[in-house]
C-alpha cells in the first residue's frame, strides 16, 4: 500500500458534520471559562478587584495569578541554550505583563456569554511602562528593557561558523550585501486553541482534552506544574483537530489553568479560544531582519556568506527552535566553503514567537536565495545558471555543510538531488521560453519576472516516536500512535504502512492517535517529523506483529510460520486454503484465553508489539520553486502566471496526501509572500486582530500550481521517508520576491521586505524612479 | 424549556424569546436568549455541531449555513432571526442512509479535505452556488470558494471537486 493514493478514511465524518472537534465533545453541564487579558504591552499590575465579577449571577469564580499560587512555576522553554537569558513565563503572571493579550485572570461561569460579561466587571490598575515592538527598537541604544532585571533585550546571541568567512569575504573578488526584513505572521489554524478538562473524584484521574499537536508534552508539562505523577493525568488530542501549523505544538498558560480549575471545582471546565484571542495570544513567527553579505568569484562561485540576523522572540522565550533552525538553514543547496551565521534573538513586547509551518526556514531562504539573484544580476549571469554552478552534487551525499542543526547533530544532508530538482522545475515551467517571452513582454511594457528559490529542510527530528500494535478480540489490528494529527490523514497513512509491514489488507487495520492513556511515551506532531519517525516505528512494530501472529497460527495449524500467509482476515497455509485460522481465533487463543486453562504448547500470549524509532539525526528534504509573475506598476498588484514546485521528500507513502501537504503549504507561502502581516504599533498594540486587517489567502489569491517530484529516500530510516509538511511554504516568499524584483529590474527597484504588499512594491518603484536607486544595496570590493 | 419555566437563579436574567424554526426539515419550538447567535443555537442547543466557528466575525465562512436557501454566516446572525424560517446545515446534505451528495463525494475523491474544520462551510457555500447554476470554469469555481477560508488544502482539490460536479470540463485546471 505504500506509494498508493488511497482515499482518506477520515473524510466521511468530516464531510457529514459528524466529526468531533474539541468544542463538540459532550461534557454536559461543563462550565465555560474566559480570560482577562492585558490591554498593555508592558505594565505592572498594581491592583485587581474581581469582586463585582465574582458576584455576577452565573459566575462560579474568578482567579488571578495571586489566587493560583500553586501554579506559580514558570513554563520552561521548549528548546533552550546554555547562554539563554531566560525569563519566567507564568500561566497567569501576578505582578507584571509583557504583551497585549497576556492572560492575567480567568472567570469560570455557566456559559461563555456570562463569563465574558464578568470580564467587563474586573477592575485592574496598571502602571504602564514603555514597550518595544520591533527588534530594531529592542536593540536601539537606551531601549526600554522588556524585562527590567536583564541588562539588554538580547535573549541569546549565537554564532555558527564554517571555514574562514571573514578572510574569504575580504579576499573575494566580488562582495554584495543587503538587508532583508520578514515580518511577523501566524499559523491561523481554522480551529482555534481549546482545552476541556474533567476530574474524576473516584479514580483521581484528571482527563484533559486539548487541541494540542503534542499530547504527551502537555501531559508532562501538567505533571511538572501540578507536581502530580504523569499517570494521574490523561491528555487526549481529539481525533479531529482543525489544523495545527506549529502554534498548537507549544504550551500555553491557558492549558495549565483550565485543568487545574476542573480539579479544583471537581466539575468539567472548558475554554475555547476565540479568534480575537488567537490574534492576541497565540504564538506567531517569522519576524526577522537579516544583514547578509555574499562573496563570489568572476564565474559566480560563492566563496563565503555572512548573515547576521535579529530574531523577534517576543515577550518570553517559549523555545529557541525557530532561530536555531534559521542559523543552519542558510547555506541551503549550495556548496559554500565559508559560512558565518549569527543570531541575535531579541525580547520584544509582543506575543512570544514559536514555530509556524516553515519554522525559521523561509527567512533563511530569503537571505540566501535573494543574494544568489543579486550575484547573478551583478555578473550578468542567468539566475538558474548561477544556482547550477553552486549546487551540492548528487554524488556528494552525505554532505556536511560545516554547521550544526537544531537537533544538535552536524548539519549533514543525508540524500537528495538538487541539480535534478532544478532541471525538472526549469523544464516544467519552460524556462528558456519564459525568458524569451519575458523579453517580448518587456518590450511591450509588461513587467514580467521569473524567480527561483531552493531549500533544504531538516526534518524527521528525534528524539523518537512510537507505534503500538494490538490484535483486538474481534480479530482486527489496532495501531496506536502517540502523535496526534491535525488534518494530515494519519488514520489512512499509518494503516497503509501497517498493511505493508504485516502483509495484511488495510481493511483489518485501524489507527488511533493522540491519547496518553493508550501509549506511554511520545513527542508529537511538529517539524515534519512523523512519517520519518512514527512511520518506521509502525513498520517495525507491524513486522513484529506479523511474526507473533504467524507464530501462534503456526501452533494452531501445526505448520511452519514461514509457510503461512494472510488471506483476508485469515492466516492460511500458503498452498493449502483448507488449512486456515481467523485472526479472531488467534486472538481468542493468545489474548483472550480461557480462565485457568493451559495454553497450547508454543503459543506466546499477549499479541501486542511496540516499537519506538529514534533517528540517529535529522533527515533533509529539499525542493526548488519557480515563480513567474506580472507586476502592475500602477497598483503594485502581483499576478502569479505560472508556478512550479519541485519537491523531494524521499519515499512517498500516499502521493495524494503528500501533494495535499505541498499545495496547502504553498498557500501558506503565498500568504507569507504577499498578504500576511501582523502589525503592531510602536507602543506594542496589535493592529491586525481580525481577518479584515490580516488577509489569509482565499481561492482567488492562490494560483494553480504544478508539482514535480524527485524521490531521494533517506538512508536514515527503513521507510526512506522525509518530511512533507513544510516544503510548500519554505521557499515561496523568496521565489516570489525574486520574481517581483526580476519584473522590476528595468527600473532597478529593490525588494527587501516581506510580505510584498502592493504599497511596498509601488514604494520600491517610486524610490527607483526618483533616482534613489537601490538604497539598501552596498557593493564592495570592485577592483 | 417552556417560557414560564423559572430560570435557574444562576442565569443572567436576559430577554428570553420563543423561536419557531425548521432546521434540516425538523420543526423546533425553542426558547432562546435574545443575544444567542444562530451558530451557538445550532451547536449548543440543537447539538448540530457540524457547523463550526472559525472567526466569529464573518470572514472565514466555516459557520456558513443556508437560511431559506441563502448562504449566511451563522456567527453573524442571531438565533431569533431565523424565527419562522428554514435552516439547512451540513448535517442535511447526505441522505439518511448515509449516501453522500456528489459534491461531498467529489471533495473526498479530489482530496479537498484535510483537517475538515472549514469543510462544512465550503460545502454549504458551494451547495448554494450550485443550486443557482452550473460552475463550469476554474475562475468561477475559485470565485464561489473565495468567500471561505481554508488553511490546509491550498484549494486545488476544492476547485477540482466543484468542476467535477458543476458540469464543468473534466480535468479542471
Amino acid at each position: 500500500m505504500i506509494g498508493s493514493p488511497v482515499l482518506r478514511r477520515e473524510d466521511r465524518r468530516l464531510l457529514t458534520g459528524s466529526a468531533v472537534y474539541l468544542d463538540d465533545i459532550e461534557l454536559p453541564g461543563a462550565y465555560e471559562a474566559a480570560f482577562l487579558r492585558s490591554p498593555h504591552a508592558s505594565a505592572r499590575i498594581l491592583s485587581m478587584d474581581t469582586s463585582a465579577a465574582a458576584a455576577l449571577p452565573g459566575v462560579l469564580g474568578v482567579w488571578s495569578g495571586h489566587d493560583l499560587a500553586q501554579l506559580a512555576k514558570p513554563i520552561p522553554p521548549k528548546v533552550t541554550h546554555p547562554e539563554l537569558q531566560d525569563v519566567p513565563r507564568y500561566s497567569l503572571p501576578p505582578e507584571s505583563v509583557h504583551f497585549v493579550g497576556e492572560p492575567i485572570a480567568v472567570v469560570v461561569a455557566v456559559s461563555r456569554y456570562v463569563a465574558e460579561d464578568a470580564l467587563d466587571l474586573i477592575e485592574v490598575d496598571y502602571e504602564v511602562r514603555p514597550a518595544v515592538s520591533s527588534t530594531a527598537a529592542a536593540l536601539a541604544p537606551d531601549a526600554p528593557l522588556v524585562h527590567e532585571h536583564l541588562e539588554s533585550n538580547v535573549a541569546v546571541h549565537i554564532t555558527q561558523r564554517a571555514g574562514h568567512p571573514d578572510q574569504a569575504l575580504a579576499e573575494a573578488p566580488h562582495r554584495l550585501s543587503e538587508t532583508f526584513t520578514v515580518h511577523r505572521g501566524g499559523g491561523h489554524s481554522m480551529e482555534t486553541r481549546g482545552v476541556a478538562a474533567r476530574y474524576d473524584v473516584g479514580t483521581g484521574q484528571l482527563t484533559v482534552w486539548d487541541t494540542t499537536q503534542s499530547p504527551h508534552y502537555v501531559r508532562n508539562m501538567l505533571a511538572f506544574l501540578y507536581e502530580l505523577s504523569e499517570d494521574e493525568i490523561r491528555v487526549i488530542a481529539p481525533a479531529d483537530v482543525g489544523g495545527g501549523f506549529g502554534p498548537k505544538a507549544q504550551f500555553y498558560g491557558e492549558e495549565a489553568v483550565i485543568p487545574f480549575l476542573a480539579r479544583l471545582l471537581q466539575h468539567p471546565v472548558k475554554w475555547i479560544e476565540d479568534r480575537r484571542e488567537n490574534f492576541l495570544a497565540t504564538m506567531m513567527e517569522r519576524g526577522q531582519t537579516h544583514r547578509v553579505e555574499i562573496g563570489f568569484d568572476d564565474d559566480g562561485h560563492i566563496l563565503a556568506v555572512k548573515d547576521v540576523f535579529e530574531h523577534d522572540q517576543g515577550a518570553y522565550c517559549a523555545g529557541l527552535q525557530v532561530p536555531t533552525i534559521t542559523l543552519s538553514t542558510l547555506p541551503g543547496q549550495y556548496k559554500i566553503p565559508n559560512i558565518h551565521s549569527e543570531l541575535y534573538a531579541c525580547y520584544t513586547n509582543m506575543v512570544p514567537t514559536s514555530s509556524v509551518r516553515g519554522a525559521g526556514r523561509p527567512q533563511a531562504v530569503v537571505a540566501m536565495e535573494r543574494m544568489v539573484d543579486r550575484m547573478a544580476e551583478h555578473l550578468g549571469l542567468d539566475p538558474a545558471e548561477a544556482r547550477r554552478r553552486n549546487l551540492v552534487q548528487a554524488d556528494e551525499f552525505p554532505y556536511r555543510a560545516g554547521l550544526t542543526f537544531r537537533d544538535g547533530s552536524p548539519l549533514t544532508y543525508d540524500s537528495g538531488n538538487f541539480p535534478e530538482l532544478l532541471a525538472r522545475v526549469l523544464e516544467r515551467v519552460g524556462y528558456d521560453e519564459q525568458r524569451e517571452q519575458q523579453k517580448e513582454l518587456r518590450a511591450r511594457g509588461v513587467l514580467r519576472g521569473i524567480g527561483l528559490a531552493g531549500y533544504v529542510e531538516g526534518c524527521g527530528l528525534g528524539p523518537y516516536e512510537g507505534s503500538r500494535f494490538r490484535l483486538k478480540n474481534d480479530g482486527t489490528i489496532l495501531v496506536t500512535l502517540a502523535a496526534a494529527p491535525q488534518g494530515q490523514g494519519y488514520e489512512t497513512v499509518y494503516a497503509q504502512i501497517a498493511s505493508d509491514a504485516m502483509g495484511l489488507d488495510m481493511e483489518h487495520i485501524w489507527v488511533r492517535t493522540g491519547d496518553t492513556s493508550t501509549i506511554p511515551f511520545g513527542q508529537g506532531t511538529f517539524a515534519s517529523r512523523n512519517t520519518a519517525t512514527a512511520g518506521p516505528a509502525t513498520l517495525q512494530a507491524g513486522q513484529l506483529m506479523r511474526e507473533r501472529i504467524l507464530s501462534v497460527a503456526g501452533v494452531l495449524l501445526k505448520a511452519d510460520p514461514s509457510d503461512l500467509t494472510f488471506v483476508g482476515n485469515r492466516v492460511q497455509v500458503k498452498d493449502d486454503p483448507d488449512r486456515s485460522v481467523t485472526l479472531k481465533d488467534v486472538a481468542q487463543v493468545a489474548n483472550v484465553g480461557r480462565h485457568g486453562i493451559t495454553l497450547p504448547p508454543g503459543v506466546v500470549p499477549g499479541l501486542e508489539t511496540t516499537s519506538y524509532f529514534a533517528p540517529e539525526r535529522a533527515a533533509y528534504a529539499s525542493g526548488t520553486h519557480v515563480a513567474v509573475v506580472d507586476v502592475d506598476p500602477e497598483t503594485g498588484a502581483v499576478d502569479i502566471v505560472a508556478y512550479v514546485i519541485g519537491h523531494d521528500c524521499g519515499t512517498v507513502v500516499n502521493p495524494l496526501l503528500v501533494d495535499g501537504q505541498v499545495l496547502g503549504g504553498f498557500a501558506h507561502g503565498i500568504g507569507n509572500a504577499l498578504l500576511e502581516q501582523s502589525f503592531y504599533d510602536s507602543s506594542g498594540q496589535p493592529q491586525s486582530t481580525s481577518y479584515l486587517d490580516y488577509s489569509l489567502p482565499s481561492a482567488v489569491e492562490v494560483p494553480p500550481v504544478e508539482l514535480v517530484h524527485v524521490h531521494s529516500p533517506s538512508p536514515l530510516n527503513p521507510l526512506g521517508a522525509k518530511g512533507a509538511g513544510e516544503g510548500g511554504t519554505i521557499p515561496a516568499p523568496a521565489a516570489i520576491a525574486n520574481a517581483v524584483e526580476d519584473a522590476l529590474r528595468p527600473f532597478g527597484a529593490r525588494i527587501t521586505e516581506l510580505p510584498l504588499s502592493p504599497a511596498k512594491i509601488v514604494a520600491a518603484l517610486s524610490a527607483a524612479r526618483s533616482g534613489a536607486g537601490p538604497s539598501d544595496t552596498t557593493i564592495h570590493g570592485e577592483v | 424549556m417552556l417560557p414560564d419555566t423559572p430560570r435557574p437563579e444562576s442565569l443572567q436574567p436576559g430577554e428570553v424569546l420563543w423561536l419557531t424554526t425548521t432546521v434540516n426539515g425538523t420543526r423546533y419550538e425553542e426558547v432562546v436568549d435574545s443575544r444567542l447567535t444562530l451558530a451557538d443555537f445550532l451547536r449548543g442547543q440543537l447539538r448540530l455541531t457540524g457547523t463550526h466557528l472559525g472567526c466569529e466575525h464573518g470572514v472565514c465562512g466555516a459557520c456558513t449555513v443556508l437560511v431559506d436557501g441563502d448562504a449566511v454566516r451563522s456567527c453573524l446572525m442571531l438565533a431569533v432571526q431565523v424565527d419562522g424560517r428554514s435552516v439547512e446545515t451540513v448535517e442535511s446534505l447526505a441522505e439518511p442512509d448515509g449516501e453522500l451528495t456528489p459534491l461531498q463525494e467529489a471533495f473526498s475523491r479530489c482530496h479537498a479535505v484535510q483537517c475538515g474544520f472549514c469543510t462544512s462551510g465550503f460545502l454549504m457555500s458551494a451547495t448554494a452556488a450550485l443550486r443557482e447554476g452550473p460552475v463550469t470554469t476554474p475562475g468561477q469555481a475559485r470565485e464561489v470558494l473565495s468567500g471561505n477560508i481554508c488553511r490546509c488544502t491550498g484549494y486545488a482539490g476544492m476547485v477540482q471537486a466543484l468542476l467535477e460536479v458543476g458540469e464543468g470540463a473534466p480535468g479542471g485546471e
